[in-house]
């Protein structure tokens, strides 16, 4: 189970300070999460302070109980938890199968490489021996990213927007990759997500909004309430805006 | 005969373990151990200066020849004169490369011209591997200069790495390339401590429908210096590529100098040149894998210089 106590996050700039989460705690308790809410709400920064690239200004995170606030990005990691960043990050050189290999933390043959590859929805023969450098599509890239989670296959399983660049097409393949995960996996994954049918999927979902926890609930509870507001409204078409 | 430090440098330089298949040319210290010919590749002693003529028949396919260089004795500095004579038609690979192992106070060395005449439509991949070892505190310097002659049709593919431990290096590559002929140069170059690395390429496009790449890869670490520096002239319907792309990390230096120089309307020349450290994210995304900082900072140099 992993647990936020009381998060609260100051960053500084040249103007001086900005409140970007304040008291936030949340349980994770081995369930589908979805955190949705408006752009800037600081749901990219709590996936952040959960994977410690961040550090909270206050409060505590607890893994199974163990308080790992000060543990470095990859004590966590090595602790289970995995992140798939809203942006992938590109690597000269290093292949799709080398990544790969380097998540599932041992040397991996091109077969698994390409099951992983192939959850995703990438023809595996094309992509396992290509470079993740700028050759590769935005698109092509976040599937990987989300395959490099896939094969580490942790306790807590992390995606930042992970619909962001990908097709309508592969988009259904995505939310049976989460579904699947869920089933097999059996930790927590929480994904921070706009789009309705990934909450949809989830088991709970938390909704952010000016760096506070609007609400948090079974999605039952949580979706019909959201989708009537007119706050909703804005943040599904503030996404929509951002899209064209 | 061979001892195990010049085997191992055997290994390292051109993956020898024991003799190659086909021909070869093992000079140790300064003088020959070992040599042999083959009906399609002969290997002989120049007349007029040191250094050998390796010529390969037209027509001879998927033939390797090794001609390693190795230097265990301090205090020597070896300079060779190499002529590659291949035939037209031929394919062949040629693995060069030279390993010194300093234990010693005096400075080792060894200067190598090679010079190409690769014929028409034949195909050549020149490995060249630069390597040195010892705790001694004379200095290991390699100076390279390589003269390449491309006929009508010709390719060559020359991959050079300067893999560790070589103090001084300038390494100097000239070419001219004739029609429908190609030359790819790969260059990987990693210097730490105090060292210095200066690489000056030179190509002359003159043919019609030729080409060139020429692409550099490097790191540089503790306080070592790196100098990259090309020129790629088109002199004809042809298209040009150079590319420097270099890591930099503590207190080491890099400059890059691209140069192209059209002469020719239909010449289509293009560079590129980056230097910069690590990028912080690749170093986050990799921790976030498991890895350590300097685990992930040594797999992101791996692929780089892969």
């Amino acid at each position: 189970m992993l647990e936020l106590k009381n998060i609260s996050f100051t960053a500084k700039n040249d103007d001086g300070e900005k409140e970007i989460l304040k008291d936030i705690s949340l349980k994770f308790d081995n369930e589908f999460i979805a955190i949705t809410g408006p752009n800037g709400g600081g749901k990219s920064t709590i996936a952040k302070i959960i994977a410690g690239i961040i550090k909270p200004s206050s409060g505590k995170i607890l893994l199974d109980g163990e308080d790992i606030t000060d543990l470095s990005v990859t004590e966590r990691a090595k602790k289970g938890i995995s992140f798939a960043f809203q942006q992938p990050v590109r690597f000269k050189g290093i292949t799709v199968k080398d990544l790969i290999g380097l998540a599932s933390g041992k040397e991996i043959t091109v077969g698994e490489a390409c099951d992983y590859l192939s959850k995703v929805g990438l023809c595996a023969r094309d992509y396992v021996n290509r470079e993740v450098n700028a050759s590769l599509s935005g698109g092509e890239l976040k599937r990987i990213e989300i395959a490099t989670v896939l094969a580490r296959s942790t306790k807590v399983s992390l995606f930042d927007e992970p619909e962001a660049g990908i097709d309508l097409w592969s988009f259904s393949n995505l939310i049976n990759v989460f579904e699947k995960m869920h089933e097999t996996l059996g930790g927590s994954i929480i994904i921070i997500s706009h789009q309705e049918r990934i909450l949809n999927i989830a088991d709970k979902v938390a909704v952010i909004a000016n760096g506070s926890l609007k609400d948090y609930g079974k999605k039952n509870e949580i979706l019909p309430e959201l989708l009537s507001t007119n706050t909703t409204c804005s943040v599904l078409t503030d996404n929509l805006e951002e899209k064209k | 005969m061979i001892n195990e430090t010049e085997k191992e440098l055997l290994k390292i330089i051109a993956d020898m373990e024991g003799i190659p298949n086909g021909a070869y040319n093992i000079r140790s210290n300064g003088k020959l151990e070992d040599r042999r010919s083959t009906p399609s590749v002969e290997i002989k002693n120049k007349t007029d200066k040191p250094g050998i003529d390796i010529i390969i028949k037209s027509g001879t396919k998927g033939e390797t020849v090794h001609i390693p260089v190795i230097i265990d004795e301090s205090g020597l500095n070896d300079l060779v004169y190499n002529d590659f004579i291949i035939g037209d038609n031929a394919d062949v690979t040629i693995m060069a490369g030279c390993g010194i192992h300093n234990c010693g106070d005096s400075e080792s060395g060894h200067d190598g011209i090679h010079t190409f005449f690769v014929g028409k439509n034949a195909k050549v991949k020149y490995i060249e591997r630069h390597y040195g070892s010892g705790d001694g505190s004379g200095k290991k310097n390699m100076n390279p200069t390589t003269v390449v002659n491309i006929a009508e049709g010709g390719y060559m593919e020359m991959e050079t790495t300067q893999i560790k431990g070589i103090d001084s290096t300038h390494r100097v590559t000239k070419a001219a390339v004739a029609d429908n002929a190609t030359l790819v140069i790969k260059e990987k170059i990693m210097t730490n401590l105090n060292q210095r690395a200066t690489t000056d390429f030179s190509v002359d496009l003159n043919g019609e429908k030729s080409g060139a790449n020429v692409i550099s890869r490097s790191v540089a670490k503790d306080n070592s210096f790196q100098s990259f520096k090309s020129n790629i002239n088109g002199n004809n319907l042809c298209s040009g590529h150079t590319e420097c792309d270099a890591i930099i990390m503590d207190n080491a230096k890099v400059e890059a100098i691209p140069e192209i120089c059209a002469n020719h309307i239909d010449a289509s020349l293009i560079h590129e040149a980056a230097i910069g450290k690590i990028a912080g994210e690749q170093l986050i995304k990799l921790m976030t894998l498991g890895l350590t900082e300097q685990e992930a900072e040594q797999e992101i140099i791996n692929g780089f210089l892969k």
